[in-house]
């Protein structure tokens, strides 16, 4: 194995994302810091005034994993040498639920930091992976990222 | 000869299926297997610039030639995170 490259895992979850177990996960005495994002559910979308209820993830499974798992062996290339967890929710996700939480362990804090941000940013780019909005009235948009 | 079609979200709504085999003539290409989708769906029609195409799980422009049994994925915008 590649010396940039610890620990990775890469998965699609139908099951509700624990950030703290992919932290401890994570953990171990080469790494000084660990970042976690996790992204969750909010009421609101930009230019919609209607009261988003849940988000139905879909996903192409098979080719969703293989593009996380390039953003992974990426991060570490440019800032590793790290370990890293990328996971995304599948199916519906209740408001205030986390949909992604990716972590990054790594030495110091600041390759810890752009790695987190990188990886999270082209998995919103990349990755496919789409969302519906369900609203309060029982309507639903999909909803596509913009660039960031 | 026969590829594996998967629509996603808005596409798969449209297009009213997830996965289905579609019969194309021999020598054809993304673009030919779209333009053959969209004559039987008019919804589909404004799409094809949002689109993006996977042939058996790599990103593929729509001039890419199709082989029989090949996997062919019909991507609007994502929207993960």
């Amino acid at each position: 194995m590649n010396a940039l490259h610890g620990l990775t895992l890469v998965t699609l979850s139908a099951e509700p994302l624990d950030a703290q177990q992919l932290v401890r996960a994570l953990l171990d005495d080469a790494h000084g810091a660990v970042v976690s994002f996790v992204g969750v559910t909010r009421e609101t979308s930009p230019g919609d005034s209607r009261s988003v209820a849940a988000l139905i993830y879909e996903a192409y499974d098979t080719m969703a994993v293989a593009e996380m798992g390039t953003i992974a062996s990426e991060a570490c290339e440019r800032f590793g040498p790290l370990s890293i967890a990328l996971v995304h929710r599948t199916g519906r996700v209740e408001l205030g639920e986390p949909s992604v939480a990716v972590v990054v362990a790594a030495p110091h804090r600041g390759k810890a930091f752009e790695a987190c941000r990188y990886a999270i940013d082209e998995l919103k780019t990349r990755v496919p992976i789409w969302k519906q909005e369900v609203y309060g009235d029982g309507e639903t948009a999909w909803i596509a990222n913009t660039p960031s | 000869m026969t590829v594996h079609v998967l629509a996603f979200a808005r596409l798969r709504e449209l297009l009213g299926f997830g996965a289905r085999d579609v019969e194309l003539a021999e020598g054809s290409d993304l673009d030919a297997l779209w333009s053959q989708l969209a004559r039987g769906a008019q919804q589909l029609h404004g799409l094809r610039a949002t689109t993006r195409f996977a042939r058996n799980g790599a990103l593929a422009s729509g001039g890419t030639p199709l082989a029989d049994g090949d996997e062919v994925a019909l991507m609007p915008p994502v929207g993960g995170g």
